[in-house]
């Protein structure tokens, strides 16, 4: 019910109207709830309305937090086991 | 599909799964409530319980819109089919809510009943504007995510003159339903589920913002960590909210900083505004009545508000006996708690509202939990000549 994906802009209409890529599979939508999204953006689908705008930085941010995560752990594992990277 | 996938990485969850493992104490509890249901099933789907040390555990809120419907609402809405003529349209999932009688919107729609199931609220204007000639009722239910479309279609009914449309609202609020749980003002009753943080909505956070859940960090000195619905994003929520809890903090902290702000969309908040207005109490599933908790159309909307058009009077109607949906939506008790769990009770044949929609905490542990709950016996080991 509560479920909502990412979906890219990718034609705007007349009125509120919009057509997003949703993996592949294109859908009108309306951007009544998102005036401001532009074509490229990407926005959050719900009920065929676009609720928010996805902040591609902050993805990345979030995706790099992961990454360093990920790097953190190697090192920590290279450390504890008698420190091979070196 | 791009800004999915990437959340869903095996590797990356069981390295945050060690994570957490290494800074959560053995010698604590942590006792942590998903509100919604989006990440009730994204932590059984993927099996996130699996990767979390024992003393991390995931209580189930009451976050889901088809959940907390009460059978008295979808009663009236059954109604207003049967008797009253209307079309009725709703979302998906609100179709198979067991209501009175052994009935549903779905069983009385066999019965006769013009019930049709609808993507967005634009599609029941359609179907008013299609049907001049008959009463065309919007069965709206959901949290602030699904209420904004509700209110557009509303303004557009009035710009567009439809005169047989109106509204069946069931739009609840989600801060007086974290309120009502933290303050459990029928603890006696029902037992009072002791929490040590909340993983905050997602897409409910992105319509509000972050800002809504200051007053539980500050007023309850509980931590809030809004996340994202896909696993990594509720892994990471949980490794925040285990370093909150470690280093005593009570903080609104934003994992899904990808869609949520700390005011949230305002151009929703104010169509929401200019369009309902808070109902003094509301009867949730599960939860009883709740203070200020759900909306309805404001004065100015009247003619659209189908419990003002058809003189529709509200009757409680109490739960299946045996159902323990009730417990489960206030996090004190679990699926298999219930006797009715897998064997009367299945997505198939759902006695209560929990075993409806996949983010139900029943539906989801039904429908990926539940071989876990089979304990792995080791083979007996075979007498075999060494
Ligand atoms: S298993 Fe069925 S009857 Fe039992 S609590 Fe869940 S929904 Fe209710």
């Amino acid at each position: 019910m509560c479920l909502a994906l990412p979906a890219q802009v990718v034609e705007k209409r007349d009125g509120d109207e919009a057509i997003v890529n949703l993996g592949g599979v294109r859908k009108a939508v309306s951007l009544a709830l998102v005036p401001e999204a532009e074509i490229g953006d990407y926005v959050i689908v719900h009920v065929g309305h676009a609720i928010g705008l996805l902040d591609r930085d902050e993805a990345e941010k979030t995706l790099a937090l992961f990454a360093e995560l990920d790097a953190a752990q190697a090192a920590e594992a290279a450390l504890t086991t008698g420190g091979a990277a070196t | 599909m791009k800004y999915i996938d990437e959340f869903r990485d095996g590797a990356i969850a069981r390295q945050l799964g060690e994570r957490i493992h290494a800074e959560a104490h053995p010698d604590r509890v942590y006792r942590f409530m998903e509100f919604c249901g989006g990440h009730t099933h994204a932590l059984s789907r993927y099996g996130v319980t699996e990767l979390l040390p024992p003393q991390v555990q995931m209580i189930h809120g009451p976050g889901c819109p088809v959940c907390v419907l009460p059978i008295g609402r979808i009663d009236l809405a059954i109604r207003l089919a049967l008797e009253r003529g209307a079309i009725v349209c709703t979302y998906g999932d609100t179709m198979r809510v067991p209501a009175s009688d052994g009935l549903s919107l779905i069983k009385a729609k066999a019965r006769g009943g013009d019930i049709r199931m609808v993507y967005s609220a634009a599609d029941a204007l359609k179907t008013a504007q299609a049907h001049p000639d008959r009463e065309v009722v919007f069965f709206a239910i959901g949290f602030e995510t699904t209420t904004p479309p509700t209110a557009l279609v509303v303004q557009q009914a009035e710009r567009l003159g439809v005169k047989n449309f109106s509204v069946l609202c069931c739009h609840v609020l989600t801060p007086a339903a974290v309120t009502h749980i933290l303050a459990a003002p029928d603890a006696e009753q029902h037992g009072k589920v002791e929490l040590d943080g909340f993983i905050g909505p997602a897409h409910v956070s992105i319509v509000i913002g972050s800002d809504p859940y200051v007053p539980f960090a500050e007023g309850w000195h509980k931590p809030v960590v809004i996340a994202g619905f896909e696993p990594l994003d509720v892994m990471q929520a949980i490794l925040m909210l285990v370093r909150q809890v470690n280093e005593g903090r009570a903080e609104v902290e934003n994992e899904f900083t990808r869609a949520v702000t700390p005011k949230g969309n305002v151009a929703a908040q104010k169509v929401m505004d200019e369009v309902f207005e808070v109902r003094d109490s509301f009867e949730w599933r599960g939860l009883g009545v709740v203070p200020h908790s759900a909306l309805k159309l404001r004065e100015r909307y009247a003619a659209f508000d189908a419990e003002r058009r058809f003189d529709l009077h509200y009757q409680p109607v109490p739960d299946h006996k045996a159902c323990e949906c009730g417990a489960i939506l206030r996090g004190v008790k679990r699926p298999t708690d219930c006797k009715l769990f897998g064997n009367v009770c299945t997505p198939d044949n759902p006695v209560g509202s929990c075993m409806v929609s996949s983010e139900g905490a029943c539906a989801a542990h039904y429908s990926y939990g539940r071989f876990r709950d089979i304990p792995i016996v080791p083979a007996a080991p075979q007498a075999r000549a060494a």
